[in-house]
């Protein structure tokens, strides 16, 4: 007899598993090929001759990979700071406020950089900055990479913020302000511990989306302002060993811990 | 300043959106509620019950009219600035501080020492009996319980006025019932005004010293639960507050206080209200508890019987289009009096009906 469940139950389609497991394959096969080599003794990327750590000891030392590590930490912690703040102010004032005129312009202005393809962003603002400095002389140095690294970041910072405060009851600021609460005290007694978890989760995205950037930090960066992104990048075209797969695992490793930060802090007191 | 009322309503309109979607919540209500009242707001939803609440809160802003509270206008000042507090009807404790950071909240904003505001949250854990669970997050209550602790939150702040927002319709039954009695001492003890909005007429009837019926955005009207239930003043209050049975009737003529009026079926009755003139059409409001039924009369016949323990709801068919519900209690046995088929003569006491403006 035929269950009933089964017209209904996705998992139970034919060919559900292969497809899934395809799928699956797909994506995470290169990560754990370049994984594994990352630990090869010898210097092929695709002949294992050994298990060592060698190229991990020779990435931490490589003054290059340093350099380019502390301008990508910079860069990323400058530009997650403005854009959360920003991202934040912005949440608050499209949920916060009485329905105004132009609330949904905002909305996707805010999330434009989302849907620009990056190399048109890239070739913007490199031409943006060229114009400022031809015309008044400004040069910003690290600050063109951070300025930039914001205006990206905002979007996936904006998004769990405002995802938060959707969630959020209103009846709760109201609840603070009907118990003497000024509106700056509602909103740091109340508000803001309460969308903590959605502007950390936002933080940890924008980080590791300023520190993965390579499309746009190539094309802005200026002379001596190598991103960890841009030296890998170098370092291939100078011939692939398995250091590069050393420092990609480290990146990765990077990349995982804050994506599981952004969703452990995201889910916590849902 | 004694003569002050606790809370003022001064020709207060407030509406939302705007044409062709505009609301009137609340059209041109004046409500003044004395200090130490339980004083009711009951209506359906969309009455402005709740705006009215809110405009005094602080939460709205009316279009035009004043609010006062002791005879100062409050109107526009900002709600952390009146001295009213709300117990909300989703409680709106906060979920991040404990039920003794939430009772403390009012104080420590208000700026209290500290000393003074760990004593006054055990006193109010007290109060509504929730000693040892000061360290909970509101998360870990159950919903009798979170009432308590909004109704503590609120009352530590000792307000003039407590306003609540149907506090008690999310919880159950029984619950409900027990937590009417203990609201009701509540106020008596801490002699605190009330401003209680329910569309819930039992409670309303069964706590209040005074209620205002709404429909529509106007207190319909205002006045004790006994002026409510025996005295409706109009259709839609004698319709909302309880079953009533609407008659068509021709008046006869005045006699003795009351004007005698004949119903469809050739009953007459003495209908309490002012009198029309002879002969007019009038509706005449009769609950069905007033009637009384004896067996063997040639008034109309039993259609219907409806066993609801301790009466029996009776459909008493008068004529082809009037029908009379009627509610007699059931003998001491539990059995029904009359039975469906039977003829039954009515009888209606004096004043018992009450006349209608439309």
């Amino acid at each position: 007899m035929a269950d009933p469940r089964a017209t209904l139950d996705l998992k139970r389609q034919p060919g559900f598993g292969p497809v899934a497991w395809f799928c699956l394959f797909m994506l995470y096969a290169p990560i754990a090929v370049l994984f594994v080599f990352s630990f090869n003794a010898g210097r092929s990327v695709n002949n294992w001759s050994g298990f060592s750590l060698d190229w991990y000891v020779k990435a931490f030392h490589n003054e290059g990979i340093q350099d380019a590590a502390w301008i990508s930490l910079q860069v990323a912690f400058a530009a997650t700071l403005a854009a959360t703040i920003l991202a934040t102010a912005a949440a608050l004032a499209t949920t916060r406020t009485r329905p105004w005129a132009g609330q949904t312009g905002a909305y996707l202005v805010i999330n434009l950089p989302l849907m620009v393809p990056e190399i048109v962003t890239a070739i913007a603002t490199l031409s943006f900055f060229a114009l400022i400095a031809s015309l008044s002389g400004i040069r910003f140095g690290l600050g063109t990479l951070i300025i930039t690294h914001t205006v990206f970041c905002i979007p996936f910072a904006y998004l769990p913020i405002r995802a938060r405060l959707e969630g959020m009851d209103l009846t709760l600021e109201q609840a603070a302000a009907d118990l003497y609460a000024t509106p700056w005290q509602a909103f740091r007694r109340v508000t803001l511990p309460l969308l903590a978890p959605g502007i950390s989760a936002g933080a940890a995205l924008a980080f590791i989306v300023s520190f993965d950037d390579f499309t746009i930090s190539q094309f802005v960066a200026g002379p001596g302002q190598q991103t960890l992104p841009i030296y890998i990048y170098g370092a291939i075209r100078r011939g692939v060993t398995p250091e590069v797969n050393a420092i990609s695992t480290i990146l990765l490793m990077i990349s995982i811990l804050f994506v599981s930060a952004s969703f452990l802090i995201g889910r916590r007191r849902q | 300043m004694a003569e002050s009322a606790a809370v003022e309503a001064r020709s207060v309109t407030k509406t939302f959106g705007v044409a062709p979607d505009l609301v009137r919540a609340l059209d041109d209500v004046s409500v003044a509620i004395e200090e130490n009242e339980f004083f009711t707001l009951l209506g359906p939803s969309g009455c402005g019950k709740t705006t009215l609440l809110r405009l005094i809160a602080g939460l709205e802003l009316p279009n035009s009219g004043d609010i006062l509270l002791a005879g100062r206008s409050v109107v526009h000042l900002p709600p952390h600035e009146r001295p009213v507090n709300t117990v909300f009807q989703s409680y709106a404790l906060f979920p991040h501080m404990s039920v003794a950071q939430n009772i403390a909240f009012g104080l420590e904003m208000r700026g209290l020492a500290r000393d003074e505001i760990a004593r006054t949250v055990g006193e109010m854990l007290t109060l509504v009996k929730m000693q040892g669970l000061d360290a909970r997050r509101p998360g870990q209550l159950s919903g009798g319980q979170q009432q308590r602790v909004a109704l503590a939150r609120a009352l530590a702040n000792h307000p003039k006025v407590l306003l609540l927002d149907e506090p008690l319709s999310a919880l159950d039954l029984k619950l409900r019932q027990g937590m009417r009695g203990e609201l009701k001492s509540l106020q008596r003890r801490t002699g605190i005004t009330f401003v209680f909005v329910t569309h819930d007429q039992e409670e309303a009837l069964t706590m209040s010293d005074r209620i205002a019926v709404m429909d529509r955005g106007r207190v319909q009207q205002l006045g004790t639960p006994l002026d409510i239930y025996e005295r409706p003043v109009n259709k839609f209050v004698a319709d909302f507050i309880g079953d009533t049975n609407f008659l068509e009737a021709t008046a006869l003529g005045e006699e003795g206080g009351f004007v005698r009026c004949r119903c469809a079926g050739g009953f007459e009755l003495l209908v309490g209200g002012i009198p029309p003139a002879p002969g007019a059409t009038v509706t005449v409001a009769l609950r069905p508890e007033k009637i009384v039924l004896h067996p063997g009369g040639a008034h109309g016949t039993v259609t219907q019987a409806v066993y609801v323990g301790t009466d029996t709801n009776y459909v008493v068919q008068l004529s082809v289009k009037t029908d009379l519900g009627v509610r007699v209690q059931n003998a001491v046995d539990g059995r029904a009096r009359f039975a469906v088929g039977e003829h039954v003569g009515i009888e209606v006491p004096p004043g018992a009906a009450r006349l209608l403006k439309d």
